[in-house]
């Protein structure tokens, strides 16, 4: 099966998709590397943990579809779906809620809806909204950077706390999630959310000692990983401008509108742009072929939507991140967006 | 009654026409009549995964076994009710102001029900909240009492209304299952709120955990859980058929 990813003028290309989707994975090899050196090896741990599962679970799904197995799981899709679901959930949390994640996404975001190429919602961020919903408490259990752990965790404590909920010592996740102060720590956009609810502004937030203690850095080191990884894809044209500097774009402007209005109380463009999910989310996730628009207006539409939607659930909502809520919204726009965006055939109705 | 409860009646009096004219206008003998309402009530053209009729009692109070059988019971005994009731009266109502009519009668049935669990099992009252009321809102019931009861005799339409009921409570309770076990890892806790405290002993604990999943016992969870019986439904159909 190939992808053409334009509609016209046709760009012929010779890539299948194990190829596209074995250079997505190239891709998101330096967000992940600097990922583990700056938060620790447990997120290999979660990524092996959810390519098996998502294998074992896709192979079982085919099998009782009666479809081909070996060339369906060869196209590396449910790896890419597993290995973004890994990226995006807390490196320590326990083996069960990535395995719960990915086989939710596989069989009923994927198989449920027709396999690959059918699924309306992208597979992935489905997967984690329905953590984020179920497991609230494990899903929200961030590390602080490495240098900052109260007990620096080699890889044999990784696998021992994913899989039993303790390290090596008898640590448990919440004792390892303290840094050296002995305070629980939480993503940056989080911290800012709780501050803000105790009346502070976000200067004074940014300023405190504990925040520059937190995994800010660490959170724009590895967006900005990722969005060399992106700028990779964009070169080979794996993905199109289109989405990614929609998004970027409609990033900046709308968190501009919202920081200019009451710069106390809504964070600065260059903020939003480098924490989160912000990066993999423009690069990796809203450039899905199966679920984005199709069309180049369509794509435009669809990024500045996403974009709106991110800095309204940040700003205005109840949870810290919002890449996968709105990807997920914009995902049940683009049969509409695609509607009211096809290209005019030559010749007819002007 | 809003217009689309109207359509809605409209295509089930359409669909039950066939269903009424095979109970009376054929010479079947009476078991042959009782036997194929009871398929049709709890298999064929059950009101939860077939007909999909009172959607939002469905989803919405069967969190638990307990909740989804106390609702269960409460529409069994008001389809019966109305069924009776509104076949005794079908000679006597005239066809224009009928449906407000059966309305009526519904409506008295389920505020007799709502106080009979006011006074018996109140903090089974309590947790079922305005889900008791809105049972007057349920499709099921005046979709039975248009495309049946106003049609057929007496003992058939009680009949009818009792199968019907026990489909549509057996969904309830399969659905009310299957999330409470994912959710709590329970079965048939607070039992006792609905059949006293001597059915105290009938709650099972499956497993332990620290954490539930959250997802079945939200709305969503109701939602893909009941697609998913709904599924299951049409595969054994489909077996059925192939065979």
């Amino acid at each position: 099966m190939a992808f053409f990813n334009f509609s016209s003028p046709h760009q012929r290309t010779k890539r299948r998709t194990p190829e596209i989707m074995m250079l997505v994975v190239l891709a998101l090899i330096p967000g992940v590397f600097v990922h583990s050196y700056l938060f620790g090896f447990a997120i290999y741990v979660q990524i092996l943990l959810a390519v098996t599962t998502a294998i074992i679970t896709e192979a079982c799904f085919l099998k009782l579809r009666n479809k081909p197995i070996l060339i369906s799981i060869k196209d590396y899709s449910a790896v890419v779906t597993a290995i973004l679901l890994a990226i995006s959930i807390p490196s320590l949390a326990p083996w069960w809620v990535i395995v719960i994640g990915t086989t939710f996404s596989i069989v009923i975001v994927k198989h449920l809806y027709g396999g690959l190429g059918q699924n309306i919602f992208n597979p992935a961020m489905a997967g984690y909204v329905v953590l984020l919903i179920s497991f609230p408490v494990q899903m929200t259990a961030w590390l602080p950077i490495q240098s900052m752990q109260l007990f620096p965790l080699q890889i044999s404590d990784a696998f021992s706390l994913i899989l039993t909920g303790a390290n090596i010592d008898g640590y448990s996740v919440t004792q390892i999630k303290s840094s050296i102060d002995g305070v629980t720590m939480a993503t940056p956009l989080e911290m800012i959310r709780n501050a803000l609810h105790a009346g502070n502004t976000i200067s004074e937030t940014l300023t405190t000692p504990l925040f520059s203690l937190d995994s800010l850095q660490g959170s724009q080191w590895v967006n900005l990983a990722f969005l060399l990884g992106g700028l990779f894809l964009l070169k080979l044209r794996v993905i199109l401008w289109h989405i990614p500097v929609a998004f970027i774009a409609g990033i900046t402007v709308f968190s501009f509108f919202a920081f200019a209005s009451d710069p106390d109380i809504y964070s600065s463009p260059l903020y939003h742009l480098f924490s989160g999910a912000t990066m993999l989310g423009a690069f990796f996730i809203l450039t899905d072929p199966v679920t984005a628009s199709t069309t180049v207006k369509g794509r435009i539409v669809y990024g500045l939507l996403c974009a709106l939607l991110v800095i309204v659930i940040r700003n205005l909502g109840g949870y810290p991140d919002a890449v996968a809520f709105a990807v997920l919204l914009a995902n049940m726009c683009v049969p509409l967006i695609d509607y009211y965006s096809k290209p005019k055939v030559y010749g007819r109705n002007r | 009654m809003t217009k689309q409860t109207e359509n809605e009646l409209e295509t089930i009096a359409e669909n039950e026409l066939s269903e009424a004219e095979l109970a009376e206008s054929k010479t079947q003998t009476e078991a042959s009549i009782y036997k194929e309402l009871s398929l049709q009530g709890l298999w064929k053209n059950n009101p939860g995964i077939v007909q999909l009729l009172g959607l939002c009692p469905l989803l919405a109070v069967t969190n638990t076994v307990t909740n989804a059988l106390g609702l269960g019971l409460a529409t069994l005994f008001v389809v019966v009710a109305s069924n009776v009731l509104i076949s005794l009266i079908r000679h006597n109502v005239a066809k224009a102001i009928r449906i407000p009519i059966f309305v009526m009668i519904i409506a008295s049935l389920v505020s007799c029900i709502q106080l009979l669990m006011n006074a018996y099992t109140y903090e089974l009252y309590l947790s079922l909240g305005i889900f008791i009321p809105l049972i007057v809102t349920n499709c099921m019931i005046i979709g039975r009492a248009e495309a049946f009861a106003s049609k057929n005799n007496v003992k058939h339409s009680a009949y009818d209304g009792l199968m019907m009921g026990l489909g549509f409570a057996a969904v309830l309770v399969v659905l009310g299952a299957a999330r409470e076990i994912l959710a709590q890892g329970t079965l048939f806790d607070g039992i006792e709120t609905l059949l006293g405290d001597w059915a105290s002993f009938m709650t099972i604990t499956l497993y332990h955990s620290e954490t539930s999943f959250l997802l079945a016992a939200l709305p969503p969870g109701a939602f893909i859980l009941m697609g998913l019986i709904i599924a299951l439904k049409n595969q054994i159909d489909n077996k059925i058929t192939s065979k």
